[in-house]
């Protein structure tokens, strides 16, 4: 089977999201999709899956032209989607949530659970799934619920299995798992289309590569094409991919953490009696799949969670139970998890996100009363400094791109002194471009001498910031491990494999040296 | 590696309109159509036409005549009772229509500030009506219970008005910034306890008027009253001058102070107001103690200057004209403003039409409807008048029930 798309052009308002995208994807093959966040890949699936309709543009099978209109037709046309975000009902079990849409029923017209369970216990069995039908789907891991989402794609006979970004929620090791049924599916005959934006990925297990920036096609690739290759394709121009840093020299230890339980309003605990120190001069990074407490865990440094026990010490202050308007002016910078709920609003000029947390303050205001022209003036010297491209200082934050988003936050909390730099994600959903430039200045605060703590749930970041990695697995710290420090060794803490267990297992890949 | 770019020819879009223009030109375009849908009503209204209608096939012309002159002479003694009178004897009674429009329109605007502010701060201000209400008890009970000195009597009432709507709404805002109560409920409920707290004030020997049996309290003093602004004549008085200064008082607190800079935030993005270290709670308060305030101040206007009496009419329904007022101004002190003035010079001006041409005055309410619902419905609009969309979705100014 071949499945081409011709011209696909959509447009919102005056954004052009694809400009005359041509693809050929044939069966037996993995074909990924690379290209930033906003760069189009999803739109194009989308209009793929029927979920938009093109602006202009033809979509063949083997050659005849055919009209998509909804999932519906796609799922006929034997295209199946695994969304970002699951589709799946948490309180159905696989099989109920397997058959959903396309019901077995028996003679009476009730439903034939038992088809439906054995119907996922062949495909499980076909491809190696190890998926129980019975299980409620909220109850399993999060790779397992992906696994339910291609059976469910293939049980509707889904000759072309478009992944939209699966990666994003596991864990390196799920990472390797997935990969590998993309690949025997790929040998049973299926077309894969993997959509992606980490270069790591795309080079282990891509047969074609069809790189997209601005919504366009930009050029093919091939699997042995280097990292750097790939991402200035992606990018547009040269890309550093490493981060250069001055040696690690730590200092004395500035923020001391002990025994930190944070609770929601339900009583649920988030973060279990997390204990750690961050050191002068140091980037202590906190690693981990999403959802395992490092957002509890940041907002509670910043006094934004309520039910918060034990001890948060920064520079022999107690930071527990202050307000977070005290906890920021004591010198903490935040740049938060989720830019576009927490970090910015998207409907005030930049001028006055850059002083969202300081514009009750001299220079900014005097007796209650703002001074608009010290706060353009400081917005137009941060914006310079930090690289924003932006029309001007009075445009609204949401005509940003992601990464200009993200340099904005990070101008507002480093243009003050600070004692400490919290980050969590900074860098997603950013451009290549803006990681680099990012990072640097992260690097420049720790090298500054200012202790840095970074969440972040990628691992490349992690390995390309932190002097010292903390783990945290279902709220708690699995261990304290050094920089060079395996890349499968880490995975298997994210996964909850105890500190020794896990260097016994993947032995230290790089320069031995200091630990926990 | 090959690359192979792709052509770009990408076909011209149309251009779109500067948000604020194409935010004028809906509303001007929702006006037209509201006046539209309005002339029908008054044309199928009219005895003459629906006489004429009954020979329609025989002379369908007269129908269409007998249509166009009730449908011209409304709007036009709407215009001369909201505006100019050119039939007037003298300059100054051809004015008057005018200084009956800035009459109405004063409270209108202050409750229509009320509303617009509470918005800004992401809440919605049900209770301009209750707020006005309880400001125009306060500043009656200091009216005429009190005896003092002219300039003090006036100053202590206003105050008092304002202080008295600045505590009904206050309540609200504690609510909702304590127990996280919806300001949507809480001040549509306090409306119904400041109704009957006032029908039962006027019962009491402390507010009914001597030797009346009806709920009205006695006449404000005159050392109380706000002066009249164009001699006794006219019943212009200084609340619109007050209504005015509270606009600019509110354009300068949004955007000059970091007060308002941290109700903007509020309203805007709660979340981020937050881990910006900005007390959201404490700021729903404060915006709902302005607000109520400026409802309290529209009380003033009615209470001092236009009715010189306290009764549980006092607020005549402009607390809840206030909110239509506040949409059609998009909540700018400025949209505000006129669209307080056009509010009432519809009403004044819907008194000459009902007097002059029989046009019940309900037809203005009406069009006042039908103006506010176009605008709240843009792509309507749009669709009528094939314009392309500029990015202005329907108009969202308060946050969702589940917030």
């Amino acid at each position: 089977m071949r499945l081409e798309l011709r011209g696909i052009t959509k447009r919102f308002g005056s954004v052009v999201a694809n400009d005359h995208i041509d693809l050929v994807i044939e069966s037996g093959r993995i074909h990924c999709l690379l290209g930033e966040n906003g760069a189009g890949k999803s739109t194009l699936m989308n209009v793929l899956y029927g979920l938009l309709s093109p602006d202009h543009g033809e979509i063949l099978i083997d050659g005849d032209p055919i009209t998509i209109s909804g999932p519906g037709d796609a799922v006929a046309a034997g295209i199946g989607m695994v969304h970002q975000h699951f589709m799946l009902v948490p309180v159905f079990s696989v099989a109920d949530n397997v058959m959903l849409g396309y019901e077995f029923t028996n003679t009476v017209g009730l439903l034939d659970e038992e088809k439906a369970a054995k119907q996922v216990t062949d495909l499980s069995a076909r491809f190696g799934f190890d998926v129980d039908p019975t299980a409620i789907v909220e109850d399993i891991p999060v790779g397992s619920q992906q696994r339910v989402e291609i059976i469910k794609a293939l049980a509707r006979n889904a000759r072309v299995l478009i992944l939209d970004e699966p990666t994003a929620v596991l864990t390196p090791q799920e990472t390797d798992e997935l990969m590998q049924i993309m690949r025997e599916l790929r040998d049973a005959g299926t077309a894969i289309v993997f959509i992606t934006h980490k270069l790591r990925e795309v080079r282990a297990v891509a047969d074609t590569i069809t790189v997209i920036r601005n919504g366009a096609v930009v050029g093919e690739a091939t699997p042995d094409a280097s990292e750097a290759d790939l991402a200035s394709m992606m990018v547009g121009r040269t890309v550093q991919l490493t981060v250069d840093k001055a040696d690690y020299q730590p200092g004395e230890v500035a923020l001391r953490v002990r025994d930190l339980t944070v609770r929601d309003d339900m009583g649920r605990e988030h973060v279990k009696g997390v204990s750690f120190d961050v050191h002068r001069g140091e980037i202590f990074a906190v690693a981990g799949v999403q959802g395992n407490g490092q957002t509890e865990l940041v907002k509670a440094l910043l006094g934004l969670e309520h039910e918060v026990s034990g001890a948060i010490v920064l520079d022999g202050q107690e930071l527990l139970g202050k307000s977070t308007k005290e906890i920021l002016d004591s010198g903490v910078g935040y740049v938060p998890e989720d830019r576009s709920r927490d970090g910015l609003i998207a409907a005030f000029a930049l001028a006055e996100n850059l002083v969202l947390d300081t514009f009750d303050r001299d220079p900014y205001a005097h007796f209650g009363v703002l001074k608009p022209r010290v706060i353009s003036d400081k917005a137009v010297s941060l914006i310079d400094e930090f690289d924003v491209r932006a029309q001007g200082v009075g445009s609204p934050a949401s005509s940003l791109s992601g990464g200009n988003q993200q340099k904005l936050v990070l101008a507002r909390e480093l243009a003050r002194p600070l004692k400490l730099f919290v980050a969590a994600q900074p860098t997603r959903g950013v451009d290549v471009g803006s990681i680099e430039f990012l990072h640097e200045r992260i690097v420049g605060q720790r090298d500054a001498g200012v202790p840095v703590l970074i969440v972040s749930t990628e691992l490349d970041e992690v390995l390309a910031l932190a002097d010292r990695i903390a783990v945290m697995y279902r709220g708690s710290v699995v261990g304290v491990v050094g920089a060079e420090t395996s890349r499968d060794a880490l995975g298997l803490m994210m996964a909850g494999v105890p500190v020794d267990e896990a260097l016994q297992a993947a032995p230290t890949a790089r320069t031995p040296g200091a630990t926990a | 590696m090959t690359s192979t770019v792709a052509a770009p020819d990408v076909a011209e879009s149309p251009p779109t309109m500067r948000p604020w223009v194409e935010n004028l030109v809906l509303t001007a375009l929702s006006m037209v159509l509201a006046l539209a849908v309005g002339a029908v009503l008054i044309a199928v209204s009219d005895p003459d036409v629906t006489s004429a209608m009954q020979y329609f096939f025989a002379d369908p012309l007269n129908t269409f005549e007998a249509m166009w002159t009730s449908v011209s002479e409304a709007y036009a003694a709407l215009f001369q009772g909201a505006i100019f009178n050119f039939g007037a004897d003298s300059f100054s009674q051809g004015i008057r229509p005018m200084t009956e429009t800035l009459t109405v329109a004063a409270p209108l605007i202050a409750a229509g500030l009320s509303v617009a502010l509470a918005f800004k701060a992401g809440l919605f201000n049900i209770g301009a009506e209750g707020q006005m209400l309880i400001g125009a008890t306060c500043a009656g009970y200091v009216a005429f219970t009190w005896h003092l000195p002219g300039p003090l009597h006036l100053t202590l009432a206003v105050v008092a008005g304002i202080a008295g709507g600045a505590l009904w709404a206050g309540i609200a805002g504690l609510l909702k910034a304590t127990t996280g109560a919806h300001e949507v409920i809480t001040t549509i409920m306090l409306n119904y306890v400041a109704r009957y707290l006032v029908a039962f004030l006027l019962t009491t020997a402390a507010f009914q008027r001597p030797g009346r049996n009806d709920p009205i309290s006695p006449i404000v003093d005159a050392t109380a009253q706000l002066p009249r602004l164009l001699g006794d004549q006219f019943r212009l008085h200084g609340g619109i001058l007050l209504s005015l200064g509270a606009a600019v008082f509110v354009w300068w607190l949004l955007n000059r102070s970091t007060l308002g800079f941290r109700f903007r935030a509020v309203g805007a993005n709660a979340a981020a107001a937050r881990s910006a270290g900005i007390n959201v709670g404490r700021s729903i308060f404060q915006v709902m103690v302005i607000a109520g305030g400026l409802a309290g101040l529209a009380a003033v206007s009615q209470v001092l200057g236009t009715e010189k009496a306290l009764t549980g009419g006092i607020s005549a329904g402009v607390g809840f004209d206030a909110i239509t007022v506040a949409l059609l101004g998009r909540g700018s002190p400025l949209g505000v403003v006129l669209a307080g003035l056009l509010f009432g010079g519809l009403k004044a001006g819907g008194v000459t039409m009902q007097a002059q041409t029989g046009t019940p005055i309900d037809i203005v309410l009406v069009v006042q409807s039908l103006i506010v619902l176009f605008i709240a419905a843009p792509p309507l609009i749009r669709s009528i008048f094939r314009i392309r969309s500029g990015g202005i979705g329907s108009m969202q100014m308060s946050k969702g029930w589940g917030e």
